[in-house]
Order: C-alpha cells, then sequence, then structure tokens
C-alpha cells in the first residue's frame, strides 16, 4: 500500500486495493461492535480463569471455581435418589400387598421393577419378559411356581436349583431312559400330545396314559395340570416351556433339561426384588 | 417533489441529463428528532388507541373467571407447567394449539387486509413500539418540554437543571420499562399471587429475569432507539412493499395543490406569480417522530402516524383554507391529480389547473371513494380471513372435550395364554378435558367373543367399564385383550375402543387392532 488513497465523497481512506475502479473504504468498526469484541475477549479470559479451560498433558487446569461436569451429576444424581428416597423408604418398609394396594407406590414400584428388569432380566427372559426355549413368559398366566405376588417374589428372591442359596426352589425329574423302555417313552409322549388336542395315534395314547399314571401323575398331578409345589410344568395346557411336538417331549422325558435362575436378594437387595415382583404381576398374568 | 413523480419538469427542461450522483457520503448518522406535540382528530384517536391497547395489556390478566374448584380463575392465563391455556371460556390443551396457528393464520391475513387497503394502519397506530414510544415522548415532553425547549436543552450546557431532567426522565422512563416487562409475567401465573410473590422475592427466577429482559428491551428500544427500529430492525416495513399497491390509503403530501411552497405568499400572489397552499410553516416536520418531511414524497420511514395531517390541517384551518393538503390518499388518486395540474407532467405545478376561479378545487380533482378499498386483492384477503375464522368457529363448537388415545404393547404383540386364549395390551389414555370429575364408560365394538380386563381397576372381566376419570386430567390405564381360543383368527383383526359420557352425549371412537399368532 504505497499510496494512500481518500475516496472523494467520503472522504475516508480506502484499502488500496481496487477491483476494476471500485475500492473498499477503510472505515473503522462499528463501535457497539468493537467494544462487544471487547467484552468477548474479557468474558474469555475471565471464563479460562474460573472454569477448566487449558488442556495440559494429561489433563485440564482445574479453573478457581473447581467445577466438573461430573460433580455435577453425580450431584444431580445424588439429588434425584434423595427425592426418590421417602418411596424406596416405604416401599422396602411396606408387605407387597400393601404396596400393591398403594397407587402411589405400586406405580413407583412398576416402573422401578421395569427399570431393574432391564438391567438384569432381559438375558433370559427378553425385553417384553417373553421368555425363549427354557426360558418361561412373563406375561401369560401359566405359572411353574405359582404366580400370586409372593409366590413371584421368592422365586426371584431365592432363584430356581441356584446352589448357592439354601432357600432355592429345587426340583428334578428323573431321566426315564434309564426307567422306561424306549417304547413306552413314545407312547407316554403320544398320551401327553393327545392332552392339548393335537392330532396323535390312538393305538400308543392308551398305553401312554397307563404308563403317565404309574410314573408321571406323582408329581404332574393325574389330570396332568402340573403342581406348582415341585415346579412340575402343566402338561395339559397351550403352553410349552421346553419342547414343542411328540419328538421333542420324548427327548425330554428320556434325558430332562432343567433351568437354573439366580437368586437375586443377595445381589440386588430386597427393596429392588420386591419391585421386581410387582413389575413382573403387573405384566398382566399375576395371580 | 416527489420521488415517484413520473417526470421531473425541471428535467425535462434541462435537456433530458441524468440527475447527478449526489455528493455526500452514503452513510448517514442519526440524526437526533424532537417531535413536537400535535393536536387533532388522528392525534385523538392514538390517545384512544393508546388507551385501549395499554389497557388491555395491563388488566387482561387481572379479569377473574371462575371455572369451578378444578380450573384457576384467570380469565387469559397460559399455564406453562401445567400445559393448559385458558382464555375465559376456552380451554386449550396442547394438542390443540392448533387453534392459536389459526388465530395467528387470522392475524397474517387480517395485516394484509388492512395493509392493502388504509396503509400501515399497524405501525402508525398499534404497534408495541408506536404505542411504547408515544408514551415515552408523553413523560419526555412532561419533563423537558415541548420541542424546542428539548432542542435547547439539549443543545446546552451540562447544568444542574439539565442533569435532574435528565435523570428524571431516564428513571420514569425505566419504571415505565419495569411495569411493562412486570405486567407480561401475570399471564403465564396468576397475577395476584405472583405479584405478591414477586414484590415479596419469593418469585421463581425466571419471573425475575423475564421482566429483567423487557425492561432492558422496552427502554432501549421504546426510550433509546425509537424510530431506528422501525427504520433498521423491523422485518414489516419491507414486507408491506409487497401489501402496497396504487390504491391503498398512504399519508400523502398534495403537492399538486401545495405548490410552489412558499412563505411569503401574499407577497407573491401579488406579484401575479403561482403560489401553492403550503406556506412552508414546517409544522408537518416538527411533529414527526420520525424525523422525516412528509413534502418528500412516500418513504420507507414514514409510518403513517398521521400526526403531520393534524398539524397541517391546523395551519390550513388557521389560513382558511381546505384541509387536506396532508391527507390520506391513494397513488392513483394522487397521480391524477398531479397529471391534472402538470398537465400531464408537461409543465410545472400549477394551482390555476386544480381550482376554479372562485378557489375552490375543480371538478375534475380527484378525491378519495370509499369503494376502492372493496377491490379483488382486499375481498381476497377479507375471505381468506372471514374462511380461517368461521372454520376456527366450528372447529370450537364442534371439538370434543373426551378423547380416547390408544397404545398398543409392541412388546410382546400378543401373549398365549394357558387355555390357548391369545391376549394383548393396551395403555388407554382417557382424557377428561373439562376440570369436572366424570364417569367415562369404555367399551368394546368387535372383535366378538374377547372380553378386557383392566387389573388395576377391578379382577372381573366385561366389554364395558365405567371409568372414574379425573377433572381436567388425562387417566391412563392398562388394558388386557383377550379373545378365547375358538376365535382367534390367523389374521389382525380390527376393533374399536369407544368411550362415552351417557350424561354429555360425548363420544370418541379408537381404531385399534387385535394381533395374534397367525397374522403376519
Amino acid at each position: 500500500m504505497a499510496d494512500k488513497h481518500i475516496d472523494d465523497i467520503s472522504g475516508v481512506e480506502t484499502t488500496g486495493h481496487e477491483w476494476d475502479g471500485i475500492r473498499e473504504l477503510n472505515n473503522p468498526l462499528p463501535r457497539w461492535w468493537l467494544w462487544t469484541f471487547y467484552a468477548c475477549i474479557a468474558w474469555a479470559i475471565g471464563y479460562m480463569v474460573v472454569y477448566p479451560a487449558v488442556p495440559l498433558l494429561t489433563g485440564a487446569t482445574r479453573g478457581v471455581l473447581g467445577y466438573s461436569s461430573r460433580a455435577e451429576l453425580s450431584a444431580e444424581l445424588a439429588g434425584a435418589k434423595t427425592a426418590q428416597g421417602a418411596i424406596v423408604e416405604k416401599i422396602s418398609t411396606s408387605s407387597l400387598p400393601e404396596i400393591l394396594a398403594d397407587p402411589q407406590m405400586a406405580q413407583f414400584a412398576t416402573a422401578a421393577g421395569a427399570a431393574a428388569f432391564k438391567v438384569n432380566c432381559v438375558q433370559c427372559h427378553g425385553s417384553g419378559a417373553t421368555g425363549g426355549a427354557g426360558y418361561p413368559n412373563l406375561n401369560d398366566d401359566d405359572w411353574l411356581w405359582g404366580g400370586k405376588i409372593e409366590d413371584i417374589h421368592q422365586t426371584i428372591a431365592h432363584g430356581i436349583r441356584y446352589a448357592d442359596d439354601a432357600e432355592t426352589r429345587v426340583s428334578e425329574m428323573p431321566a426315564f431312559a434309564d426307567i422306561l423302555k424306549p417304547i413306552e417313552i413314545r407312547q407316554v409322549a403320544a398320551y401327553v400330545v393327545s392332552l392339548t388336542g393335537t392330532p396323535h395315534d390312538p393305538a400308543m395314547v392308551e398305553p401312554g396314559k397307563a404308563l403317565f399314571a404309574d410314573n408321571c401323575a406323582s408329581c404332574h398331578g393325574e389330570d396332568a395340570k402340573g403342581n406348582r409345589e415341585f415346579g412340575a410344568p402343566n402338561l395339559a395346557d397351550a403352553i410349552w416351556l421346553k419342547v414343542k411336538g411328540e419328538e421333542q417331549i420324548a427327548g425330554q422325558v428320556r434325558q430332562p433339561k432343567h433351568g437354573v435362575m439366580p437368586a437375586w436378594q443377595t445381589r440386588l437387595g430386597d427393596t429392588t426384588v420386591k419391585e421386581l415382583a410387582v413389575y413382573i404381576h403387573a405384566l398382566g398374568g399375576g395371580e | 417533489m416527489n420521488l415517484y413523480t413520473a417526470k421531473d419538469p425541471k428535467a425535462e427542461q434541462s435537456g433530458g441529463k441524468p440527475p447527478s450522483v449526489p455528493n455526500e457520503p452514503l452513510y448517514a448518522a442519526r440524526k437526533k428528532i424532537f417531535p413536537k406535540r400535535a393536536e387533532g382528530r388522528f392525534r385523538r384517536f392514538k390517545w384512544l388507541v393508546m388507551l385501549i391497547t395499554l389497557g388491555i395489556y395491563y388488566l387482561t390478566p387481572w379479569i377473574r373467571f371462575d371455572r369451578g374448584p378444578f380450573a384457576p380463575d384467570q380469565a387469559v392465563l397460559v399455564d406453562l407447567a401445567n400445559r393448559r391455556f385458558y382464555v375465559f371460556f376456552i380451554e386449550i390443551w396442547p394438542q390443540e394449539f392448533f387453534f392459536v396457528a389459526g388465530l395467528l393464520v387470522m392475524a397474517g391475513f387480517g395485516l394484509f387486509l388492512v395493509t392493502s387497503a388504509v396503509g400501515r394502519a399497524w405501525c402508525g397506530y398499534t404497534c408495541p413500539q408506536t404505542v411504547w414510544v408515544d408514551l415515552f415522548l408523553v413523560v419526555e415532553r412532561f419533563i423537558e418540554g415541548d420541542r424546542n425547549a428539548r432542542m435547547k436543552l439539549d443543545a446546552g450546557p451540562w447544568t444542574a437543571d439539565k442533569i435532574v431532567k435528565r435523570v428524571t426522565k431516564h428513571a420514569i422512563w425505566l419504571m415505565i420499562a419495569v411495569a411493562t416487562g412486570g405486567a407480561w409475567i401475570f399471564y403465564f401465573a396468576d397475577a395476584p399471587s405472583l405479584a405478591f410473590d414477586f414484590l415479596t422475592g419469593q418469585a421463581a427466577f425466571v419471573a425475575y429475569s423475564t421482566v429483567a429482559f423487557l425492561t432492558a428491551t422496552t427502554y432501549v428500544l421504546g426510550g433509546l432507539m425509537r424510530e431506528q427500529v422501525c427504520i433498521y430492525m423491523c422485518p414489516w416495513p419491507r414486507i408491506q412493499g409487497a401489501m402496497l399497491d396504487d390504491n391503498s390509503l398512504v399519508v400523502t403530501y398534495n403537492d399538486w395543490r401545495g405548490e410552489p411552497r412558499g412563505k411569503h405568499q401574499k407577497k407573491v400572489a401579488a406579484a401575479n406569480e403561482a403560489v401553492g397552499d403550503c406556506v412552508d410553516c414546517n409544522a408537518c416536520v416538527a411533529v414527526c417522530p420520525m424525523g422525516i418531511d412528509i413534502r418528500d414524497g412516500q418513504q420507507m420511514e414514514c409510518i403513517t402516524c398521521a400526526l403531520c395531517i393534524d398539524a397541517c390541517d391546523s395551519v390550513m384551518d388557521k389560513l382558511e383554507r381546505p384541509r387536506g393538503l396532508i391527507g390520506y390518499a391513494t397513488l392513483n388518486e394522487y397521480q391524477s391529480n398531479m397529471a391534472l395540474a402538470t398537465d400531464n407532467g408537461q409543465t410545472a405545478i400549477q394551482p390555476a389547473r386544480v381550482r376554479k376561479p372562485d378557489g375552490m378545487f375543480s371538478d375534475r380533482v380527484r378525491h378519495f371513494n370509499w369503494r376502492i378499498i372493496l377491490r379483488p386483492r382486499t375481498l381476497l384477503y377479507m375471505g381468506v380471513w372471514t374462511a380461517v375464522g368461521i372454520g376456527l368457529i366450528i372447529a370450537l363448537l364442534s371439538r370434543d372435550r373426551l378423547e380416547i388415545n390408544v397404545l398398543h404393547d409392541r412388546n410382546p404383540q400378543y401373549v398365549l395364554e394357558s387355555d390357548g386364549s391369545i391376549r394383548n395390551g393396551y395403555t388407554i389414555r382417557l382424557l377428561n378435558m373439562i376440570p369436572e370429575r366424570r364417569t367415562v364408560l369404555l367399551s368394546m365394538m368387535g372383535l366378538a367373543g374377547a372380553e378386557m380386563k383392566i387389573p388395576t381397576l377391578t379382577d372381573t372381566s366385561d366389554r364395558v367399564f365405567a371409568i372414574p376419570v379425573e377433572p381436567d386430567k388425562a387417566t391412563t390405564l392398562k388394558v388386557f385383550v383377550t379373545l378365547p381360543k375358538g376365535a382367534v383368527g390367523d389374521a389382525r383383526e380390527g376393533f374399536s375402543f369407544i368411550a362415552e359420557d351417557r350424561a354429555s352425549h360425548e363420544k370418541d371412537v379408537y381404531r385399534a387392532n387385535f394381533n395374534t399368532p397367525g397374522a403376519k
């Protein structure tokens, strides 16, 4: 910018550049803009002093306020916990029927139970609590060990066939491969299939019925409707826990599989187990 | 000379030379404006508008309206926390917000209608910026005196008197600003209790910050920036360029009767030269809150506050000449009269061409005809405005105060029960949109054989349930519908949930689906 050029009309100095006869005026910045700019700089300096700002090799400067977003989060979480404290305390000291009778407690427990279910239970029972082969569907009205709230609570608290819990629910179906002949096992399977009205061979069912009365009725009942004392499944209903079809039923009779559910009382505490029981009970099959 | 006048006769005379570039900077520093007090019919009308608009703004939140024990008794209330909007007998839930959208559409078309018919009437009379600037000017005049006194004070040195006057003025402005911001928050909470909380320091932070913000904007925009808001910040003046046409009324200096202007008319007339009505007294310039000279023609800055009309009319009255040298006129009317006065642009303005020998206006002078307001454009705006209005009224009169919303369970989609029946779960929300308790009958239509069960209500299954619902609330229910084994088809089946209030004959139907294992 060797020559200083002054615009004729405005009397303002130009930047010295020229494009096809067009020059840019070198007006000063508007005052309000300049002061806003200075204010931003002052703000930035203050911010760097007060808040964590400058990155260092292994961290960052802390700022004189000692602010951290993690501390803020844990404070908020603690605040939320405190806010829930009263109702959680009420649930922990109330009995299950009392919780169900109180709409506020029931609503909170259902929501809390749903949250705990998503963390601890969906791995086996599925996100919709619909289960799968060997893992019971918790929505329906078919219960192995009982569908009353107390029964559900007991199952969750102490588990099933869980060796580390003294009060766990235990039962075991013998392997009939050692007891019955292969043809007899097929006959029993045919009878069990016939109970739910599915197509079957009458020649197999008749001897199967007799074999069932001798070998199976003690646990599954004369009418094959199961026994919740032993967790013996109802064989006369539409719901099959582990198997489907005659072949698989025969297989289960020959060499039964047994599911295991952990005890949750020691892991989650009684309050959470209560909340889980309320949630499961409210899924639609609760008795 | 008006900028939009067809031809400048002087340019014609000078041989059609293009106008030279004005030898002045493009940047204009703000000129201080000291509007003089005007008197006249438009000023009186503006006082009335100010009284009404400010009255509505300040008093509305304090009007009570009894809605019974389950709803607030404030006539106009925007209850953001509970998401309810109350306007007298109308209660709006969030999903009915289209009523507010409809009102905004009406406001938009109303502005189009008013602007195309009578120009920037919104800007000149009812815009909050105009009303508050007017109010602030009242204070300024009261403290510092009228135009000449204020100019003298402003130019003078900082004496004790000046300091006292300035401090008093700004203090009163700030008090008005606080009252403005303060009135706003009462629309959002129960006004009397909020007023008590606010004054005793117990109100929410948002209340104080809102008042502080609105105080700042009122003080800065109304007191300090004034006309600059209209000229530089507001988009509405620019939009109005599309709204105005040749038949819109705008504040116009009728130079066809005013020119040639002159202070020494008698002398000029005695010399037998042409004289117009304008005596160049500058009264129109002195009262203008935008600091313009209306005699320069239609300008972007003009908010058509019509105070120059008042100023000019009172001068014309004194001179015993007809009013309306400055007045509302359409561009068509003005151009026709200009053509008459200048012989279609052939000559300079000749007052004799628009007057009869006795001094009265010639019959060829065009005057405003009210019928021009009814033209296709305004009729279209009016039609749309009315249609939206009628639509809103019909929607308001026929709207349901009882609604049912159903959320079908997605996981699981269905549950097989031990007896082979199929169960579906639904979350049903019954919206009781009146502030009264009532009993809603929830029933099913279709899906023969199926029954509902609502465990939180009762253990029995049925196809009809009587459900007590809370006033002005949504009641949420978990409903299980079970279809017996024999009735289960292999496709998804449609049916309806019906919510009904037998007492008020209100009914809402929700079309729902029932999922079965066979459904794809």
